[in-house]
């Protein structure tokens, strides 16, 4: 076993892990934070996207102990004092989910995006989206979502 | 916000816990001593199983149990809810136990403390197999079959690049070579030659049914008299459902109360619990309980009953405590059920003046290796049916060959069925349009249907009740601006720029369905639907539904609907589904079916729920019940406007019973068994423009128009996010998705690395436009929204690619219209 401390959303978390244990399985599992999903194991679908250290990583294919030392925040870390952030909000207005697995994952994905071009055009979000698949939406309100949130966050 | 918010785009009400990260999906969920299992799958398309070794792996700590197929050969086999004359059922073990017939069936399962602890133990389990040969290929598996011979017979006329697809799985001497080493050769009908491949000895020729539809005497004299026949293969490829959230299945058996339940990721609660307890598990319906929470996505793979929630239900009671298993990707692409695999040959008869005589089509039909649920259904009477079109064709005739090959089983993906037949016409139309230089537009146009013939009846079995083809197809014309852009397209071509316009003008019928029509057509189920409106004393209330939602957001529509029927607004509605102990009994969502007949059952109930409560308000307000009405929330008396009951005033009053009319009843709920009387029928003209690249082949699609008409809408948002999704659905099947197998079985496929699934930056943004024509036999005019999509764009997207390719002298190409496919097409004409 390994030891771990990890700042979650914030907490400080410390535990004895499998060195083999996924991120995502530590955050779901030991965490209870079931907002992070997995979809497909290989990093292609992006469902468990979070963001380390203000970087998204497929926590699916990141083990528990890379994490060591480190800020981790996911879609429960967002909203602060039960107000959405403008990425969910957005998304809420914007009939950016269905079924909502993918939800999370295309929300902490799109607030890198906005962070690192904070007035993209309907190309660059759709560019940027590439590592998260959406089954339900076609994708064209999720971009419709990202580009709300863009216009909402430059002007706060 | 207003009362009445139905026919408005009200934002979801189930969107604030799913953005938060507090969706319930089954695979978050734990329960006190719960157990993992993971499941052994077969890595050979055929094989016998000489024996499976668990010593080592039940000795690995941490490992509660092992199972093979020895210890579930008691359970009943997997059902096929829909039958044929003649229909070959071959048995469909929970866990394999003499013989595997696909990649990814279960050899065995380990229960485990934890889920890595069961993975590590499986891979201690040691199988050994004989290796049989495998049949994959559709074409060489019925080879011999008397109706075979007609699809032969086409093959002589193929389009060149037909000959792309034809390959032989296995040499007739490496075959041979093969069959001789089975031991206990089966009796086989057939005459000399080598020994035919055969998934299961029952099946002569692969072959689990022939079926047809239409008068073929009618149809072969309309050829008799054609001016022009058109002809063409196509091969309608496998695709992979793929809802982003795995299937996933907890069971828990309470040894008290000796009952179970069973959390799943289900479309259809109701008909899991039906199949599981009557044919599967063996126990009492009314001891299982299942129940479908969050569902992320189903697109039609979460309707069947599938060996592994059988599985954790049976070892959970075998060793008194929860057992989950969840999907990895790899694993559900090899155990949930594929959509479409068609190949069909198709010929259209057209008079001198370009009008359609007749339609003859030919199919086989890819089922893979097992029959599931709805498999022999889908390509039959979701097929069949919908070879009309929108279009007036006198007679039709239809043959299909259902075919058992050693792949994964095909049932219904989105759409089911429906998608394979507009294809079909829908490139047949566009396929004679060239032949006979006339405009695509101008052909489907000659032959539409016209307002003034509905009822239509078509001449395979469906009676069309409405519609108007021409109003979507000029509003889709005038949105791309139709001539301008011929124009642009001809002056590009002159550049190298080759842009290509396709039309799929489609019509679907869902809304599933009528239970005597489908019963006295082999169903095994009725298609009905529940509701039950439960007014609570304090006048908020609880609405049970039937239909099961993962995605199309009925905690919304279905509260608008009763919203606007009772006169309470939306927020004091909540909505119950997916919970079998919890509903009256319920087919599920599929086949476009939620908002027609689960709707029109919530509006029948609440109509006798409003019916009661006028009723007693009358007596409440000393007026005559027909004076009596429901304005703004509240229960008036016409022309006395000062007297008035609120919802509580009649609902508590209906609780406590103090003072009811005489012979009422205490209490303020009804239920309803809404059965449709016919399918309904959306429509519409969707228009693709795409380009493609000269030198690499690449498609890339410029616009996207689409006009529909489903019905009357019951939001409108949510009605555009379900074309969204579906429309994405066809440009995948179109351009991008090939459930590929190799030619030993072996799933190519087998991961989102490997299966091209469309991204974000692969799509444009949709130009969406509807007419309303609502539905004339419900109670809302609903027809169905959330198949329509995924059936008319393949169409429309390979019409535009040929279109394209047209300088190039290409008249096909099968999908999925790849570069390398696009690429190679244009060299052969260089």
């Amino acid at each position: 076993m390994a030891q771990v401390e990890i700042n979650v959303n914030g907490k400080l978390r410390k535990a004895d892990v499998d060195p083999r244990l996924l991120l995502v399985h530590f955050l779901r599992d030991n965490l209870n934070l079931t907002g992070t999903n997995v979809g497909c194991d290989t990093s292609q679908c992006g469902a468990c996207t979070v963001l380390l250290d203000d970087k998204t990583v497929k926590s699916c294919t990141v083990l528990t102990v890379m994490a060591h030392g480190s800020q981790v925040t996911t879609i429960e870390g967002l909203s602060q004092n039960g107000k959405l952030h403008a990425l969910q909000q957005a998304f809420w207005d914007n009939h950016g989910l269905q079924c909502g697995y993918c939800t999370s994952g295309m929300i902490m994905t799109a607030t890198e995006i906005l962070k690192n071009n904070p007035n993209p055009t309907e190309d660059d979000v759709r560019h940027n989206l590439d590592g998260n698949l959406c089954r339900c939406t076609g994708y064209h309100n999720i971009v419709k979502s990202v580009l709300a949130a863009a216009e909402t966050m430059r002007g706060a | 916000m207003g009362l009445n918010t139905f026919g408005t785009s009200l934002k979801r009400r189930e969107d604030p816990r799913l953005i938060t990260g507090h969706g319930n999906y089954t695979d978050n969920m734990k329960l006190p001593d719960m157990t993992y299992a993971y499941i052994l799958r077969s890595p050979h398309a055929h094989a016998k199983i000489v024996s499976v070794d668990t010593a080592r792996a039940k000795q690995h700590p941490g490992v509660v149990a092992v199972y093979t197929g020895k210890d579930t050969e008691a359970l009943g086999g997997l059902p096929c809810g829909w039958t044929h004359p003649g229909l070959v059922t071959p048995k469909h073990n929970v866990i394999a136990k003499d013989e595997v017939n696909c990649v990814g069936d279960p050899v065995a399962v380990v229960i485990a403390e934890d889920r890595y602890t069961a993975r590590d133990a499986a891979d201690l389990i040691d199988v050994e197999y004989e290796v049989l040969p495998a049949i994959i290929d559709l074409e060489q598996a019925v080879v011999g079959h008397e109706s075979a011979r007609v699809a032969e017979a086409h093959e002589e006329m193929h389009h060149p690049e037909a000959h792309e697809h034809e390959h032989t799985p296995l040499g007739a001497e490496i075959e041979r070579e093969l069959a001789s080493e089975i031991p206990h050769e089966p009796e086989v009908t057939e005459a000399p030659g080598p020994r035919p491949v055969l998934v299961h000895d029952e099946a002569a020729h692969n072959t689990a049914f022939k079926w047809a539809i239409g008068d073929k005497a009618k149809t072969d004299a309309a050829f008799a008299q054609a001016a022009h026949v058109t002809k063409l293969r196509v091969r309608n490829n496998r695709i992979h459902a793929s809802a982003i959230e795995p299937r996933s299945a907890l069971a828990s058996y309470d040894v008290a109360m000796d009952s179970l339940t069973l959390w799943m990721t289900s479309q259809n609660p109701h008909i899991h619990r039906l199949l599981m307890s009557a044919f599967v598990l063996g126990i009492p319906e009314h001891k299982l309980r299942v129940i479908a929470p969050d569902v992320g996505g189903g697109f039609g793979s979460k309707i069947f009953v599938y060996n592994d929630e059988v599985i954790v239900c049976w070892a959970s009671k075998q060793l008194g405590r929860p057992v989950k298993w969840t999907s990895e990707r790899r694993e559900a692409y090899m155990s949930d059920s594929h959509g479409r695999d068609h190949v069909s040959h198709a010929e259209l008869a057209t008079d001198a003046d370009g009008k359609i005589l007749g339609l003859r089509v030919h199919t086989l039909a890819n089922l893979g290796a097992y029959l599931t649920l709805f498999a022999t259904a889908v390509p039959t009477y979701l097929y069949g049916t919908l070879l009309s079109g929108e279009y007036n064709i006198p007679a039709i005739h239809c043959e299909v060959l259902g075919v058992l090959t050693n792949t994964v089983p095909v049932d219904a993906v989105r759409g089911a069925g429906r998608p394979e037949a507009t294809f079909l016409v829908e490139r047949l139309m566009d396929t004679a349009a060239r032949e006979l230089n006339v405009d695509p537009v101008e052909f489907r146009r000659k032959n539409f249907v016209k307002p003034d013939q509905f009822p239509f009846q078509t001449a395979v079995a469906l009676q069309y009740d409405s519609g108007n083809y021409d109003a979507t197809l000029d509003k889709a014309l005038e949105l791309i601006d139709y001539k301008k852009l011929r124009r642009e397209q001809a002056d590009g071509r002159k550049h190298g720029k080759y842009i290509g316009i396709g039309f799929s003008t489609y019509i679907e019928a869902c809304g599933l369905a009528p239970s005597s029509l489908v019963g006295a057509l082999g169903a095994g189920a009725g298609q009905w639907e529940s509701a039950l409106v439960r007014v609570m004393p304090t006048g908020t209330v609880n609405v049970y539904s039937g239909s099961h939602s993962h995605g199309q957001g009925h905690d919304t529509t279905f509260a608008q609907i009763a919203s606007r029927e009772l006169g309470i607004p939306v927020e004091n509605f909540n909505i119950i589904h997916g919970d079998t102990d919890a509903l009256p009994y319920g087919w599920g969502t599929y086949g476009s079916r939620s908002a027609a007949v689960g709707g029109s059952a919530i509006v029948t109930a609440a109509r006798r729920v409003k019916d009661k409560a006028i009723k007693l308000a009358a007596h409440l307000l000393e007026a005559n019940e027909a004076d009596v009405e429901i304005s703004d929330g509240k229960f008036m008396v016409k022309g006395v406007p000062s007297k008035a009951k609120s919802w509580l005033d009649v609902a508590l009053m209906a609780h406590l019973a103090h003072n009811l009319p005489p012979g009422m009843e205490p209490g303020l709920e009804f239920s309803a068994f809404y059965d449709p009387s016919n399918f309904t029928y959306p429509f519409g003209a969707h228009v693709c423009v795409s380009e493609v690249n000269a030198d690499t082949g690449e498609v890339k699609i410029l616009r996207y128009v689409a006009v529909d008409d489903v019905g009357t809408q019951i939001n409108p948002m949510i009605v555009n996010g379900q074309l969204h999704g579906g429309i994405a659905h066809g440009i995948g099947q179109a351009l991008y998705e090939e459930a590929a197998y190799n030619e030993d079985g072996q799933l190519l496929a087998a991961t989102m690395m490997d299966y091209a699934l469309p991204k974000a930056s692969y799509l444009p943004s949709f130009e969406l436009a509807h007419t309303v024509t609502p539905c004339p036999h419900n109670p809302t005019g609903v027809k169905g929204v959330g198949e329509a999509g995924a059936i008319a764009a393949p169409a429309a997207v390979a019409n535009s690619v040929v279109d394209a390719l047209a300088p190039f002298g290409v008249m096909h190409l099968d999908m999925p219209l790849t570069p390398e496919k696009v690429w190679r097409a244009m060299q052969e004409a260089k």
